[in-house]
């Protein structure tokens, strides 16, 4: 088969480079290993939709959502506290939106839809195993297990996911890189509609997003839990070299967490539905590998896309608008008749004038800061232990103050002052 | 508040896995008779790799979330290779 283009996977970024070309009127197949785009897919949270205006106007009036989240809360845990941010606001409620949970095989099938409705060929159970290359040595398509698969075509764009044997074979990225990369696991545990709105305080199709951190017996990571229609889902992420190191198994740390005095009470008689693991690549900007190469362009989580920055835990809004600017630069370099590298590089140009690089670029040395053993095993019994200090009524012994209390805390923690105003210095930076 | 422990085959028997005759893992067990740490063993998701007596590793891939956990944490270069199970093969996540 010969085409203009090929787009390997079915996620985010596939659909919408495959959606750009198609509506460039180019010849573009998308292929997907899965029986369908998002079987193989995990989130663990939030879509948020701002980037899908660029592929749908009023894109929420049919989009797979579960619940639009109107309540965000980011908690910081001991094994026997939690410090909870908790906001909510009306106009998440409302369209435009700003953030919706769903099942990723709902939500990808949807996006590729679209990218099948523009004239893209959407093929699916099949697996790419290799790149093909021209006498040149530039590649020219790719192999699929499929009998007399090979696809020649003018680029291939490799949306091809956090192991990406694309990206690998084509010398961008390292064949493992443990210290940039995380598991997640997810249980998917039903409770009645009802049920949910009133433990949570949602109403309608209002849902919840909680990320933690604290929560995974000290191994670099956090925790989350958010809620669709009917199920609420419950996990960990940890950093591998810290699962590796730890000897404990993944799902032992869900168990912890389900078990949390703050968490228990939110999933009582809720029944295991779907258990599932997905590697995360969170390295960020710095851990990114080269977007272009003579033949091929690189997107989503295959390209280190993944925003783990703390406060923001964003990745599926990066892969759809890494594969718009894709599938843009593609087709422009089809149009003018050069797909080497340089005529590619209007796709790094494109990511840097957009937030996809442009956050990732700020927020370079998040992960690190989020990451780091004192955020994670020290600082959040800090601040719960200054709270309930401050919370707790000692009379007939009049208040301490707060400063007092605040110094009493980091004592009780066995922080260093001076660990915590660099570290609180750098985190300013690192957010700025 | 506690509930009764969701065991770990009743965790796995929730996903749907269409098993493919071909084994998309493999494992160098000389390799691994090296191994000190053997990571893979309690860090794959799915259990699937389990210490021989003799010092080897014995694996199956048939409930495989196709993560790559175990190639990433090997510290053994090529004692765990590892490629996607053949089109339309393998977990197939519903919510996920």
């Amino acid at each position: 088969m010969t085409v203009d283009a090929v787009v390997v996977g079915a996620g985010p970024a596939g659909s919408a480079a495959a959606l750009e070309l198609a509506r460039a009127g180019l010849d573009v197949v998308l292929v997907e290993r899965g029986v369908f785009p998002g079987a193989k897919n995990v989130y663990g949270g939030v879509v948020y939709g701002r980037i899908l205006d660029e592929v749908l106007p009023q894109w929420w009036t049919e989009v797979p959502v579960q619940r639009w989240v109107t309540r965000r809360a980011t908690m910081l845990m001991t094994p026997t506290q939690a410090l909870t941010v908790d906001y909510r606001s009306d106009a998440w409620d409302r369209p435009p939106y700003n953030g919706m949970t769903t099942y990723r095989g709902d939500f990808d099938s949807w996006l590729a839809g679209k990218a099948v409705a523009a004239g893209a060929k959407l093929v699916t159970s099949t697996v790419v195993t290799g790149l093909l290359r021209d006498p040149a040595g530039r590649i020219a398509g790719v192999r699929t297990d499929r009998p007399g698969g090979d696809i020649h075509a003018r680029i291939v764009i490799a949306c091809d996911g956090v192991n990406s044997f694309l990206a690998k074979e084509a010398g961008l990225l390292p064949r493992t890189d443990s210290a940039h990369t995380t598991l997640g696991v997810k249980e998917t545990l039903a409770l009645p509609r009802e049920v949910i709105e009133e433990r949570f305080g949602l109403v309608g199709d209002q849902g919840l997003d909680i990320e933690m951190v604290g929560c995974t017996s000290g191994i670099p990571g956090g925790g989350f839990l958010y809620t669709c229609l009917d199920t609420v889902s419950v996990g960990v992420v940890v950093g591998l070299d810290g699962l590796a190191a730890s000897k404990t198994r993944p799902e032992e740390l869900i168990g912890t967490l389900k078990a949390h005095p703050a968490i228990a009470p939110y999933l009582r008689g809720a029944e295991l539905k779907e258990y599932s693991a997905h590697l995360i690549p969170e390295g960020g900007y710095r851990a990114m590998p080269r977007l272009a190469t003579d033949g091929m362009l690189v997107a989503g989580d295959a390209a280190f896309m993944c925003l783990a920055a703390g406060l923001w835990l964003e990745g599926v809004n990066f892969a759809i608008g890494a594969g718009l600017a894709a599938g843009q630069t593609a087709a422009e370099a089809i149009a003018a008749g050069d797909t080497s590298a340089a005529g590619l590089a209007g796709y790094r140009r494109r990511l840097k004038a957009s937030f996809v690089l442009a956050d990732h670029k700020r927020l370079r040395n998040a992960a690190d800061i989020v990451l780091a053993d004192r955020m994670q095993q020290e600082y959040p019994g800090l601040a719960c232990d200054f709270v309930e200090q401050i919370f707790t009524v000692t009379n007939p012994k009049p208040k301490l103050g707060m400063a007092r209390e605040f110094f009493r805390a980091v004592r009780l923690n066995k922080v260093r002052l001076r660990d915590l105003a660099r570290d609180g210095w750098q985190a300013m930076r690192a957010f700025r | 508040m506690s509930y009764p422990a969701v065991s770990f085959d009743q965790r796995m028997s929730t996903v749907e896995f269409r098993v493919g005759e071909r084994a998309h893992i493999t494992v160098d067990s000389d390799v691994c008779r090296s191994c000190t740490t053997k990571d893979c063993v309690h860090a794959c998701p799915a259990a699937l790799f389990v210490p021989t007596t003799d010092g080897g590793i014995l694996f199956n891939y048939e409930q495989c979330f196709e993560c790559g956990t175990c190639y990433q944490v090997c510290n053994r270069e090529g004692a765990i290779t590892w490629a996607y199970p053949d089109g339309g093969d393998g977990v197939v996540l519903r919510r996920g």
